[in-house]
């Protein structure tokens, strides 16, 4: 079954947005649209150095991307708003990946598939990180989801019932870096935010507790991420961008069903 | 209870953001069954004590020390909710730990707002926002309740049946409360203790004392012992509800 390209691939946009999507609500929740951006971007940085020193880029991009979340967790607060700190961080990481890829000798790489995705050369070996990554993420967040959201209301009022919020913090670094790691092949490094956020902006105004936000996004996002696939097989379009459309879709009906709900 | 080992207290707490010094020399205890307030004027340092207390904050010297297992009911001053996350009371009652239905419905009930729990706490009003965090603070069967200016934005009216919820909570559970407050005339009648703080314990002891202190006359003015006095007056008369009507009765 595994044989078939197209097989793989829908395995491993299911897998990515399955990932991505109750994550994705965390993002949402605690504004880190733009974190979750600079830490995307800044594996970029991770695969050409994965491609420099021959390791495989799984690695290089959750380690870089690791490193880059840490870094702007530290240097928040003093001194730069958080969202200039993060533009300075973000596009400098891509700029230094984009050209440090230049200097890599006798590698012809494909940086479109990098920045972009490239879904349908997943190999069966793409699919065991892709789902290993989906199942690490899974398991982390739901283990540590009551915390997690008690330290998204109020810093304090989780320090009052003996959470840490800065352990939390950590532990939401560290499941992001997973995502970004494992969605590069799937959506490629500048459309990652956009698994993470737009499923979850998307069933919003349908959930009402937020654990039922985080299974609806995850429906929206592996929906999302096949629907578009199939779009693409058949308009012969770009993988990884046709499936950020479908979200995209998704959220235009999203809103316009919730105006039409409210004005009811 | 009898033992007398306080549930939280801070030694001699100095704590400095960057150059600033927001406390300095801070001694504070807090024993189970006393009900204590902290009074002081913006800026004086009332809700880093509190945070230092939680361990949000590192003091700069001094320590604080809690009581070992010590459960803590947090209500903040203000919970702003990201209009992105979706949160009915009753899943809210259940953060961090899950509570029963019977159980979350209980505690509403104690806090005096038992119709509310299928609501979205974005769509309730002040007071009922405020009764919903003191539900979820008194469900953690906390051995302290601390409480950050938990009536900010409550009527006269509303706050006082506040305060009243939270001595009912204290006789009937025994827990040590501490709170900040600018309600000045409903604390000082309300607790068993006063602190005044600005930046520095300024001065402390039961209601009247404080009242009383030149440095607390100091701070808030003249008037306010006449509030209390006036306070006090209100509690001989079960009905009444403005000087006019007194003086008529």
């Amino acid at each position: 079954m595994l044989d078939d390209f197209m097989t793989r691939a829908a395995l491993a946009g299911i897998g990515t947005g399955l990932a991505a999507a109750p994550l994705g609500c965390f993002v949402v929740w605690r504004r880190m649209a733009y974190f979750g951006d600079a830490t995307a971007h800044a594996a970029i940085l991770g695969v050409a150095l994965s491609l420099a020193f021959s390791l495989p880029i799984f690695a290089g991009a959750l380690v870089i991307a690791l490193v880059m979340a840490t870094v702007v967790s530290i240097i928040s607060g003093r001194g730069y708003a958080m969202d200039t700190l993060l533009g300075v961080m973000a596009h400098s990481a891509l700029a230094f990946g984009l050209v440090g890829v230049t200097f890599l000798q006798g590698v012809r790489i494909d940086l479109m598939a990098y920045l972009f995705g490239d879904i349908l050369s997943v190999s069966r070996a793409d699919l065991g990180v892709i789902w290993g990554g989906a199942a690490l993420v899974i398991a982390l967040i739901g283990w540590r989801w009551s915390a997690l959201l008690t330290a998204t209301l109020n810093p304090d009022l989780a320090r009052a019932a003996g959470i840490d919020p800065k352990r939390e913090q950590l532990v939401l670094t560290l499941a992001l870096a997973v995502v970004v790691a494992v969605a590069i092949k799937v959506v490629g490094v500048l459309l990652i935010t956009a698994l993470l956020i737009i499923p979850a902006a998307t069933v919003r105004p349908f959930a009402a507790t937020p654990e039922r936000m985080g299974v609806m996004a995850a429906l929206v996002g592996m929906a999302s991420a096949w629907v578009g696939l199939r779009v693409s097989y058949a308009l012969d379009t770009p993988t990884g961008p046709t499936i950020v459309c479908m979200a995209a879709l998704l959220f235009s009906l999203s809103t316009v069903a919730s105006g039409v709900k409210r004005a009811v | 209870m009898t033992d007398a080992s306080p549930l939280v207290s801070a030694s001699d707490l100095t704590v400095r953001f960057g150059e600033t010094t927001v406390l300095h020399d801070v001694n504070l205890r807090v024993q189970a069954g006393e009900i204590v307030t902290i009074v002081g004027p913006n800026g004086s340092g009332k809700s880093t004590l509190i945070a230092a207390l939680l361990g949000g904050v590192t003091p700069a010297t001094g320590r604080i020390d809690r009581a070992a297992g010590l459960r803590i009911g947090y209500v903040p001053q203000r919970l702003v909710l990201d209009p992105t996350l979706p949160m009915t009371v009753e899943r809210f009652l259940s953060l961090p730990r899950r509570v029963s239905a019977r159980r979350a419905r209980e505690a509403l009930e104690r806090a005096g707002v038992p119709e509310i729990g299928n609501r979205q706490m974005a769509a309730l009003s002040g007071g009922q926002f405020q009764r919903a965090l003191l539900a979820r603070a008194i469900l953690e069967e906390p051995d302290l309740l601390i409480l950050d200016e938990a009536t900010a934005g409550l009527d006269q009216p509303g706050a006082a049946a506040f305060y009243q919820r939270i001595e009912e909570v204290r006789a009937t559970t025994g827990c040590g409360v501490l709170m900040i407050s600018h309600d000045l005339h409903v604390v000082m009648s309300a607790s068993d203790r006063v602190i005044c703080l600005n930046g520095h314990v300024c001065c402390e002891g039961t209601p009247e004392v404080v009242a009383a202190a030149p440095d607390y006359r100091r701070l808030f003015g003249e008037g306010t012992q006449g509030a209390l006095a006036l306070y006090r007056h209100h509690h001989d008369h079960t009905h009444a509800h403005d000087h006019s009507q007194d003086a008529a009765e």
